[in-house]
């Protein structure tokens, strides 16, 4: 009797632990390699073969197909400079500049990767589309009403992630944080 | 008390090995990853355009709506595929997925450099099997071994405005996957 009631806590502990550790690990994104860069995050390995369990396991679950890395580098955002996360009921402004790229897009989506419904039917930017300074830097507001100069709408949704995407770009796996890598700034300018 | 501790201990490891498992083994029973979605809807060895994202609707999450895109559900079970892409204006990319969607490569318009992007696609075996001189004359094609019999293959372009989606679909349109040894269809 304690042998079975102890190899069934064994066991329960095992469960437990085990799925636990997958459910953590799937929902938080962990993987090998990350590429941070201010509030800006990349996994440059995910789009290649050498990519590694855990960011397989979470390309199934959500069910994309990830930039492969002959095309781009896809950074994402969910938190400002701060850490906090990102409210779709304040203005967050993005300032600065990009890595070099052929092109790049912003995109906004919500927590499941779907886009935001707002009134002028934008989810996005690209490259080309911006209205920058005269030394090339940018400033775009992402805010639940309308701005001035770059305005991507969030629709009021309370959390949403923004993905910076880079086509045809040399950044990539051997990258490491520095100057040559310049990301935006993400900072709350108010907040409701 | 210790029997417990050592119980508890023996039951960390082993939910250890359940976690590297069922990392391992999730993309395997997956019913909802990108190929499986696609699998209901897009015919296979041949190019079918995707819609455009929106936010009612998509057919997979986190796609750049800046893209017009289409894709070529494969199975080279019955021989290599060729696959022609022309360019658009912008930027065109074509990218491999293995059939867990595993990226394994991709090539821009600006690394094909040419208007077209002419690619062979098969398995490592069939490229073996390939007749040497026949490979010699073939030079000139880009040969990509695919790592499963099945897979997918992304075609994207992108639309720098919303105002260009229209010529960069039409060049999407114009796309083609087919096996190798079917005669080419006219255009």
């Amino acid at each position: 009797m304690r042998l079975l009631l102890g190899s069934l806590f064994a066991l329960v502990v095992a469960a437990v632990v085990g799925l636990g550790a997958t459910y953590l690990a799937l929902t938080r994104g962990a993987a090998f390699g990350p590429l941070t860069i201010g509030s800006w995050t990349a996994w440059p390995k995910t789009g290649t073969a050498d990519a590694d369990p855990y960011v397989r396991a979470s390309i199934a679950r959500i069910g994309r197909l990830p930039t492969a890395l002959g095309d781009g580098v896809a950074f994402t955002a969910s938190a400002d400079d701060n850490g906090r996360p990102l409210d779709g009921r304040c203005d967050v402004v993005l300032a600065g500049v990009t890595p070099a790229a052929r092109f790049w897009t912003l995109t906004l989506y919500n927590a499941d990767g779907e886009l935001v419904a707002n009134s002028i039917k934008r989810s996005g930017f690209t490259s080309q589309e911006i209205v920058r300074h005269a030394d090339g830097s940018f400033e775009i507001v992402v805010a639940p009403r309308a701005n001035p100069s770059n305005w991507l709408p969030t629709g009021g949704v309370e959390r949403y992630v923004l993905l910076l995407r880079l086509y045809d770009t040399a950044v990539g796996v051997s990258t490491k944080a520095g100057r040559e890598v310049p990301m935006p700034s993400v900072n709350v300018r108010s907040c409701p | 008390m210790i029997r417990w501790l050592l119980l508890a201990l023996g039951g960390a490891l082993l939910g250890g090995i359940v976690h590297l498992a069922t990392i391992i083994i999730l993309p395997h029973t997956a019913t909802q990853d990108a190929y499986a979605r696609l699998a209901r809807s897009v015919p296979v060895n041949t190019v079918a355009p995707l819609p455009e994202p929106t936010a009612e609707s998509a057919p997979m999450p986190f796609m750049d709506p800046a893209f017009a895109s289409a894709v070529c559900r494969y199975d080279l079970s019955q021989g290599p595929l060729k696959l022609s892409v022309p360019v658009s204006l912008a930027y065109t990319s074509v990218s491999f997925y293995t059939r867990y969607d595993v990226a394994y490569y991709a090539i821009n318009d600006r690394a094909a450099g040419r208007r077209v992007i002419e690619l062979d696609l098969m398995t490592v075996e069939q490229h073996n099997q390939m007749p040497e001189d026949e490979e010699i004359t073939a030079a000139d094609r880009l040969i990509v071994e695919s790592p499963t019999l099945t897979g997918l293959i992304a075609i994207r372009a992108l639309a720098p405005e919303p105002g260009l989606m229209p010529m960069a679909k039409s060049a999407i349109a114009n796309a083609r996957c087919v096996r190798a040894d079917e005669p080419k269809p006219s255009r």
